[in-house]
């Protein structure tokens, strides 16, 4: 052995610790793939696991798209006041179109509502016996599509209190029935995930426990010849790490594969409604989400067995 | 020689929940470049005296020193590192049955984080040092007793320690395989390793030219056989 061909005993921390990481992202990778029936199993655990809270989040993305779609139904009628005659009446409409963030108003006088309600209600003999055309002159406003959902109910409420206005009905109630339910359904997703994410922890502490059962000899061998505690932990923390990354992956095939099956469906439906594409598909901040969540639950579930068990592995 | 390598001074040991005492105030100390060998009658706690000095055990009372390190000092978190500045050598060999040869001589390196090159000559010049040139392919299952030995001490030396402890190293050998080891380790003494080998051996080391300590009574004494050196 010559003096030139010597190699540094200590190498740098930097390199040490770079070297140390491959080391051990290689040997629990190769672990892994010796035995790729059991991975695949708990992978696919833990992919499900993920999947529910996942898809769900994409449907009510779906959803929450198209109830956007719908925004443009919010709108409102004001009916005005008998004393409001016909030329205050256009007076005003003209007022409320000229508004800032008004997208439409319609001003429908009180003959043409008249004309309007002989011709499809089919009491037109019914009110030819009246002396009095009982119909308010009407207004229909509807804001700007463009307006966030809150603005647009102020400047719609501030409408109604004009001194003009007898009554208002807003056309908004069935969609904050939505909204609401849109909510709740979050909200229920919310806490799936959370009782999934528990579930996921679980699922892999087992398996690396159980794994570090398995190694317990190689364990005790280790401490014999002096390896640091981080030297034996880190090989689980990665397997943990791969358990959830792998897990996510097959979440994000699952909804994605899930998202295509429903595709057809999804478009009739929303065909049907009129509110545009509505389909449930997976965005790119849902499927980075499922895999931070995998990850940092896999590593986490290694992280907390090997603070349990690694301890316990003492030689004597 | 101004301070030993190994030293016991006033080392008292019990067996925990309240069992037999094996060490009451004993003395010993082994030099730099020394070899020793550890007998005494079965049960007699040989094995506790090296782990006492690998810090598997703690001891009642009394200070160990190893390399001028106090070892009651250390705290749980240097073990490790600790540890690592000697070779150990099992009864029972220790190896991994699910790694090659060349994979359990190169653990010692891998935690030390030594690169690919440096691990490849290190352990195959171990290897031709423990006569097992050539079997870095082979698993430990294929192994005869002595060679499995060999892999275990050729995993000791691999990263160049100063001392060499083992316990029991030829309990599971032939007589014949038993005798190659013990010169094994006479080799790894001549180029400076201290070695400390606790056995029960004592027809086989009488014959060696090393000091031989014998616990007795809860005291490590000098064994003054034919051939025992005094210190």
């Amino acid at each position: 052995m010559s003096g030139a061909k010597r190699v540094r005993a200590a190498p740098a921390a930097g390199s040490r610790w770079l070297l140390d990481h491959t080391r051990a992202i290689s040997a629990t990778l190769d672990q892994l793939a010796r035995r790729p029936f059991g991975t695949l199993l708990t992978a696919l655990v833990i992919g499900i696991t993920l999947a529910l809270p996942a898809g769900l989040y994409a449907v009510l993305g779906g959803l929450d798209a198209a109830s956007s779609g719908l925004k443009g139904s919010l709108r409102v009628s004001l009916f005005l006041k008998d004393t409001v005659d016909e030329a205050a009446g256009r007076q005003l409409h003209a007022t409320i179109a000229r508004k800032p963030g008004i997208g439409e108003a319609k001003y429908i006088s009180r003959d043409a509502a008249l004309a309007e309600f002989k011709a499809h209600s089919g009491f037109g003999e019914a009110l030819d016996m009246l002396s009095d055309n009982p119909l308010p002159a009407t207004i229909v406003a509807t804001p700007d599509a463009a307006l966030p959902k809150a603005q647009a109910e102020a400047l719609l409420d501030a409408l109604t209190r004009l001194p003009e206005v007898d009554s208002a009905r807003l056309d908004r109630e069935w969609l904050e029935r939505l909204y609401a339910i849109l909510a709740v359904i979050e909200r229920l997703i919310l806490l799936i995930a959370g009782a999934l994410a528990l579930a996921v922890l679980v699922v892999v502490a087992n398996t690396i426990r159980l794994d570090i059962a398995s190694r317990r000899e190689e364990i005790l061998v280790l401490k014999l010849i002096g390896a640091s505690d981080a030297f034996i932990r880190r090989p689980f923390l990665y397997t943990g790490l791969w358990y959830g990354l792998s897990g996510a992956l097959l979440a994000c095939l699952m909804v994605f594969g899930a998202g295509l099956a429903l595709a057809g469906p999804a478009q009739t439906l929303s065909g049907l409604y009129g509110i545009g594409t509505g389909a449930g598909t997976l965005g790119v901040d849902t499927v980075f989400a499922v895999f931070g969540a995998g990850a940092a639950l896999g590593w986490l579930a290694a992280l907390w067995t090997v603070s349990r068990h690694l301890g316990a592995i003492e030689p004597r | 020689m101004s301070e030993a390598l190994i030293r016991f001074s006033q080392v008292s040991y019990r067996y925990r929940d309240g069992g037999r005492e094996i060490l009451r105030d004993a003395d010993f100390t082994l030099g730099h470049g020394e070899m020793a060998f550890l007998t005494g009658p079965s049960g007699a706690g040989k094995s506790t005296v090296l782990k006492l000095i690998a810090l598997l055990e703690r001891p009642v009372s009394g200070e160990i020193t190893v390399d001028g390190q106090t070892l009651s000092a250390l705290r749980p978190r240097a073990v490790p590192a600790y540890r690592r500045q000697f070779g150990m050598i099992f009864q029972n060999f220790a190896l991994l049955p699910d790694r090659s040869v060349f994979d359990n001589v190169a653990m010692p390196l891998i935690i030390r984080g030594h690169s690919g090159d440096d691990i490849g000559r290190r352990v195959r010049a171990a290897l031709d040092a423990v006569g097992l040139r050539g079997r870095e392919r082979d698993w430990p299952v294929t192994l005869s007793g002595g060679e499995q030995q060999r892999v275990g001490i050729a995993r000791a030396v691999v990263a160049r320690p100063r001392l060499l402890i083992a316990d029991e190293p030829t309990g599971n050998l032939d007589p014949a395989m038993a005798a190659e080891i013990m010169q094994l380790f006479g080799r790894f003494n001549e180029v400076g390793v201290s070695v400390l080998v606790a056995t029960h051996a004592l027809g086989l080391i009488r014959r060696l030219p090393h000091r031989i300590l014998s616990l007795q009574d809860g005291q490590l004494v000098d064994d003054h056989g034919d051939a025992g050196s005094v210190s």
